[in-house]
C-alpha cells in the first residue's frame, strides 16, 4: 500500500514535469505578449547613460502626446550586460515590441527570429548606409547614428618630432605611421607612444582592429557567400596584417594590455597616439584643446577603413501590435529627433538633414570630419549571423598574435572554427 | 630554611641549563613576534590598499585618479578633493532604490534559508531517515555543478511557474516568476553547503540534550527550536555571513530574470557606469557605497563566524 502511495507520488510528479516541459515548449521562442491594450514597451542599452537616455525619452514624451491609441513605455538596461538580457528574455518569451540592437549583431538576432523586417512610413535612403541593419535582402533595423574610429595627437607631439598631420585626402601611409612610431619611442617620454586599446576586449577588437585587417586587403570572411574566412582571414594579407600587429607589440609601440581608459592615458600624456572612437574626441578636446589634432586611421595599403554600425532599432516578431511599433519608429525618425539624440551623444547623425541641424556637424563644421569618416572609409561588419563567432574567434586570434603567437597558425585556427561553426549551424541559412 | 637551601643548590644544576632555553625560547618567541606583527601588518596592508584605492579615488576627478596611478598619491586623499562622484551617482543610478532592493532581497533570502537549511540538517543529523548519508551525499554532491550552467534551464523553469499579481479586478493568477522580487530570493533559499555546514555543526552537539528533552516529552520540532538551534549561535552566524554574500553580489540570475529597473538590485548596478566614456570616479564611488553594508554585516558577526570556522573546520 506504502509503496503504491509512493509510486502514485513520484508518478504526479512527473506528469506534472511533463505538462510543464510540453507547455514550456509551446510558448518557447521569442513571442511575448507586449503591445497589447494599448502599451507597447522599448528596450534599451542606455541604463546609465543619462544623456542618451533623456534624448529618447523625449522622442517618446513626444509620440504619446502626439497621439492617443498607443502608450509606449521606456525600460534601460545597463549596456554591458544588455545582449545577455535580452537573449534571456527570448528564451522565455518576455521580449518587448521594440529592442535596440548593437548594429554587427541585427543579422544573428534577424536569423534567431528575434526581429521582424521594418515597414516604416520613412524614407531610409537618405540614411548612413553604416546605420541600416539589412540581411537577406531585409531591413530588419534603423539608428539614429553612427560612431567613428580616429587617431588623436597632440599637435605640439608631432610638430616637435617632424611628424605631418594626416588628413582625410591624404592619411599617413603605413611607412610614414612607422617612422612616427620610431621617432617618438626613440624620444624616450613614452614607454609605449600608441594606444590602440588592447585591454578592452569586447566588440572594440573586431570593432577597430578588423578595419585595420581591410586596410591590408584581408576580411573577417569571404563576403561573396559568407561561407568561409579560408583565404580571406588566413591570406597573404591578413599574414602581412598579423605581423604587422605583432610588430607593435615586439618593437614596443604599443602596450600588449593597455590601460583601462585609453582617453584618459592620453590625455595624461602617458601615450602620445590614441586610435580610438569618436566618442573619445569631446573629453579629448575638453583636456587639450587647440592642441588635440583628429586625424584619419592609416591606410595601409587599400586606403584608410574604419568601423560602421552601431546601436540601431528593431521590432521583435512577437511584438502583438507591430503596427504600432512601426508607427512609433517612423515617428522617431524625424530629423529633430535623431538630431537631438546625435547631440546627446555626440555621435555622427544618421541622416544630412538631422546633419544640418546638430552643431559642429554642419558642413564645415569641426566635427564633421567624423561623418567624412564614416561616409567614405566605414565597412561593415559581416552581416552574417556567424559574426557573434566569427567576432569571438578573431578575438582571440588578435590577443594571441599581439602577444607573440605564430601569425599563420593562428589565422589558420581561427578560420578552422569558424568555418566549423558556420558548417555546424547549416551555413546560418534562413531557418 | 636549611633544607630549604639545599633543596635549591640541588635544584640548581639542573634548572640552570632550563634557564638558558627559557631565554632561548623567549628570545625565538620575541623574534617569531616581531615577525608576526610584521607580517600581520604587511597582510593588513595587502587587503587594505585596494579598499583604501577603492576610497581615496571616489573622492577625485577621472584625470586624477589615472594621473596618481604610477605614484603613492593614488591611495592618498589629495589634490582635488570632492564629493562630487556620490552626488553623480545618484543622478546616473536610483542607487537608493537598489540598496533597498538588495537588503530586502538578502535578509529574506538569508531569513529563510537559516530556517530551511537547518531543519533539512536537522533531519538528516537528528531523525532516523533510511539512507540518509546516501541524501547527504547527494546534497553536497550539486556544489559541484557551476550554477552558471544551470540558469538558463532556471530561468525557462521560473518563467513556467504560477504566479499572481494585484489588478484592477482584485487578485489573477498569472504564468511565470520573471521580473518580480520572489524570482530573487526563492531558488537561493535551499542551499548544499549551508546544510552541510549546519549538519556538521549539529552532529558536535550531544545527542543526550535530545534524549533528555524527549523525556520531558519534548517533539520534534520543540528539539529543533528549543534545545539545538539555540546551542548554534556560531553555525547560524556563519550561514547568515555566506548566504548574505552571493546574495549581496548576485550579478548574473537578475540580469536574466529582472527586467524593471524598479526590481535591481546593486550589483547591476555597477554596469551603469561602463558606458563609452568610463566614469571611473562614479564607479568607485559607487562601489564604496555597496561595500559599506557588507563590511559592517562581516563586523557585526565576525565573532561567531571565526568560532564557527574553528569548530566546523570548514574553510568558507
Amino acid at each position: 500500500m506504502r509503496h503504491a502511495k509512493k509510486r502514485l507520488i513520484v508518478a504526479s510528479l512527473l506528469a506534472t514535469s511533463l505538462v510543464a516541459t510540453m507547455a514550456g515548449c509551446a510558448s518557447g521562442g521569442a513571442s511575448g505578449s507586449d503591445g497589447k491594450n494599448g502599451e507597447l514597451t522599448i528596450w534599451t542599452h542606455n541604463g546609465g547613460n543619462t544623456e542618451e537616455l533623456a534624448a529618447v525619452q523625449a522622442i517618446v514624451d513626444g509620440y504619446n502626446k502626439s497621439q492617443s491609441e498607443t502608450t509606449v513605455k521606456l525600460q534601460a538596461f545597463p549596456q554591458a550586460s544588455y545582449n545577455d538580457s535580452v537573449i534571456a528574455a527570448a528564451a522565455s518569451g518576455k521580449l518587448p515590441c521594440i529592442v535596440d540592437i548593437d548594429g554587427p549583431n541585427v543579422p544573428n538576432w534577424a536569423w534567431a527570429k528575434y526581429l521582424t523586417p521594418l515597414d516604416l512610413s520613412v524614407d531610409l535612403d537618405e540614411n548612413l548606409p553604416s546605420t541600416l541593419g539589412i540581411w537577406n535582402g531585409e531591413t530588419y533595423s534603423v539608428g539614429y547614428y553612427d560612431v567613428a574610429l580616429a587617431m588623436f595627437a597632440r599637435k605640439s607631439v608631432l610638430a616637435e618630432h617632424g611628424i605631418r598631420v594626416a588628413t582625410i585626402d591624404e592619411p599617413w601611409t603605413q611607412e610614414e605611421f612607422g617612422d612616427a612610431l620610431k621617432a617618438l619611442k626613440a624620444d624616450g617620454t613614452w614607454k609605449n607612444p600608441l594606444d590602440i586599446g588592447t585591454g578592452d576586449v569586447g566588440e572594440w577588437y573586431p570593432y577597430a582592429y578588423s578595419p585595420l585587417l581591410q586596410s591590408f586587403g584581408g576580411d573577417l570572411i569571404n563576403r561573396d557567400d559568407f561561407q568561409s574566412a579560408d583565404g580571406v582571414l588566413n591570406g597573404p594579407e591578413a599574414l602581412e596584417w598579423a605581423e604587422w600587429m605583432q610588430s607593435l607589440a615586439t618593437e614596443g609601440y604599443i602596450a600588449t594590455k593597455s590601460g583601462a581608459d585609453s582617453a584618459l592615458d592620453f590625455q595624461n600624456n602617458v601615450t602620445a597616439i590614441q586610435y580610438g572612437g569618436s566618442w573619445a574626441a569631446a573629453n579629448n578636446a575638453a583636456a587639450l584643446g587647440d592642441d588635440l589634432a583628429v586625424m584619419p586611421s592609416v591606410d595601409l595599403g587599400e586606403g584608410t577603413k574604419i568601423g560602421g554600425g552601431s546601436w540601431q532599432w528593431g521590432v521583435t516578431t512577437g511584438c502583438a501590435n507591430p503596427e504600432a511599433a512601426m508607427d512609433y519608429l517612423s515617428y522617431s525618425l524625424s530629423p529633430e529627433n535623431i538630431a537631438a539624440v546625435a547631440v546627446a551623444t555626440a555621435t555622427i547623425p544618421a541622416t544630412d538633414a538631422a546633419a544640418a541641424l546638430v552643431p559642429g556637424f554642419e558642413e564645415g563644421g569641426n566635427l564633421a570630419i567624423f561623418r567624412e569618416f564614416s561616409a567614405n572609409s566605414a565597412v561593415l561588419r559581416p552581416e552574417t549571423p556567424a559574426y557573434p563567432f566569427i567576432a569571438t574567434e578573431f578575438t582571440k586570434a588578435t590577443q594571441d598574435i599581439i602577444n607573440g603567437g605564430d601569425p599563420q597558425d593562428t589565422l589558420d585556427a581561427a578560420v578552422a572554427a569558424i568555418d566549423a561553426n558556420i558548417k555546424s549551424n547549416g551555413g546560418y541559412t534562413q531557418k | 630554611m636549611a633544607i630549604s637551601n639545599v633543596a635549591i643548590a640541588e635544584v640548581a644544576p639542573a634548572s640552570a641549563p632550563h634557564v638558558v632555553l627559557g631565554r632561548k625560547t623567549a628570545k625565538k618567541k620575541r623574534v617569531i613576534g616581531v615577525g608576526g606583527w610584521i607580517l600581520r601588518i604587511g597582510l593588513t596592508v595587502l587587503f587594505l590598499f585596494p579598499i583604501l584605492f577603492m576610497f581615496v579615488s571616489s573622492l577625485k576627478p577621472d584625470q586624477q585618479i589615472f594621473g596618481d596611478l604610477s605614484s603613492i598619491a593614488a591611495f592618498l586623499p589629495i589634490g582635488n578633493i570632492s564629493m562630487d562622484n556620490y552626488a553623480a551617482v545618484f543622478d546616473r543610478v536610483p542607487a537608493a532604490r537598489f540598496l533597498v532592493n538588495s537588503i530586502g532581497i538578502s535578509a529574506i533570502t538569508v531569513a529563510a534559508g537559516i530556517l530551511v537549511n537547518s531543519l533539512a540538517a536537522f533531519a538528516l543529523s537528528r531523525m532516523r531517515v533510511r539512507g540518509k548519508t546516501i541524501i547527504l551525499t547527494l546534497i553536497i554532491a550539486t556544489l559541484i555543478v557551476p550554477f552558471e550552467t544551470l540558469a538558463l534551464p532556471l530561468v525557462w523553469w521560473v518563467n513556467q511557474l504560477p504566479s499572481f499579481e494585484l489588478t484592477e479586478f482584485g487578485f489573477m493568477f498569472t504564468k511565470g516568476w520573471i521580473d518580480t522580487y520572489q524570482v530573487q530570493i526563492i531558488p537561493f533559499v535551499a542551499n548544499a553547503f549551508s546544510i552541510y555546514l549546519f549538519h556538521q555543526y549539529f552532529e558536535s552537539i550531544p545527542k543526550e540534550l535530545d534524549e533528555a528533552a524527549r523525556m520531558d516529552g519534548a517533539g520534534w520540532f520543540r528539539i529543533y527550536r528549543q534545545v539545538v538551534m539555540p546551542l548554534s549561535g556560531p553555525a547560524i552566524a556563519t550561514v547568515a555571513i555566506l548566504t548574505f554574500l552571493p546574495a549581496w553580489n548576485s550579478y548574473l540570475w537578475p540580469l536574466m530574470v529582472v527586467q524593471t529597473e524598479e526590481l535591481r538590485p546593486v550589483m547591476v548596478g555597477v554596469q551603469y557606469f561602463f558606458q563609452l566614456n568610463v566614469s571611473w570616479g562614479e564607479v568607485m564611488a559607487y562601489s564604496t557605497l555597496i561595500t559599506l553594508p557588507v563590511v559592517a554585516l562581516f563586523i557585526a558577526f565576525q565573532r561567531s563566524f571565526v568560532n564557527s570556522i574553528a569548530s566546523s573546520g570548514v574553510k568558507g
